[in-house]
């Protein structure tokens, strides 16, 4: 398989990750969808390590993936305290910086 | 066809239905389930791309610990199906689809114009190993891993401040 392949997947992954981000209201499939995009920029880096026989590519989704689980105890953390205060978990409900 | 051709579509195209399912799912549930699938599937690909610790990690991390912690907040906060909250369909949500279709189309016109190599370049046994990668990550990515020890260390603290009642 060419690399092109494997970034055309990472594409299409980061696009539904993208439209996640946009459509969806539950700050928790947000950031699933969130989780996504990073999986897709995981994959870019490895087809480019794979393909230029860099092994620092793997080096660098290490980070990601370090970089996701911080994100993801931090975003959910916020997200139970969101929960404790408003009752809600709705990220259009979520508005008190902006009135 | 040879077999990576073959793995690769095995894997990608339930890679994609499952991580459409993510966002399609109307319970939080069914959303994170088809997530876990989706990071199964992935790993795969990576394993097709000879990154055999890093499939590993996938699993270990992702599939694992994140969701694990996922559910977890999911059964806590035990919300109804999002068909209870009113559907907010508005023109920012149909602009929101567009916008990541065009990012699509300029991410493919990217991709077709610059990678143009017609297969992979043969890499030897130890390509993605813990070795080669651990020797990578201890010499030349030394500073950013213990930068990654103290950004954990953050996130644990942080994780625990945010969440916690009373202190």
């Amino acid at each position: 398989m060419p690399a092109a392949a494997y970034l055309y997947l990472a594409a299409v992954i980061f696009t539904i990750g993208l439209a996640g981000v946009l459509l969806k209201r539950n700050a928790l499939i947000v950031m699933m969808s969130v989780e996504l995009m990073l999986n897709a920029a995981n994959l870019t880096f490895l087809a480019f390590a794979r393909q230029s026989g860099n092994v620092a590519g793997h080096a660098i989704a290490f980070f990601v993936i370090a970089v996701a689980a911080a994100e993801a105890a931090v975003g959910l953390a916020i997200v139970i305290a969101i929960f404790r205060s408003r009752g809600a978990v709705n990220v259009d409900e979520v508005r008190a910086l902006r009135e | 066809m040879t077999a990576e051709t073959i793995l690769f579509w095995v894997f990608a195209i339930p890679l994609v239905a499952t991580a459409l399912g993510v966002i399609v799912a109307r319970s939080p549930v069914y959303a994170a389930m088809n997530l876990v699938a989706a990071f199964f599937f992935m790993a795969g690909i990576y394993v097709l791309l000879t990154a055999h610790l890093i499939a590993f990690m996938q699993v270990l991390v992702y599939a694992g610990a994140v969701m694990v912690l996922f559910l977890f907040v999911i059964m806590l906060i035990s919300l109804g199906d999002e068909h209870l909250f009113p559907s907010r369909k508005s023109a920012m949500q149909y602009l929101g689809v567009v916008g990541a279709l065009a990012l699509f189309s300029v991410l493919a016109a990217a991709i077709g114009r610059t990678v143009t190599a017609p297969a992979m370049r043969a890499v030897d046994a130890s390509f993605g190993t813990v070795k080669a990668v651990g020797q990578v990550l201890f010499t030349e990515f030394l500073l950013p891993f213990e930068a990654t020890s103290l950004l954990l260390l953050v996130a644990i603290v942080g994780a625990v401040v945010v969440a916690k009642e009373r202190i």
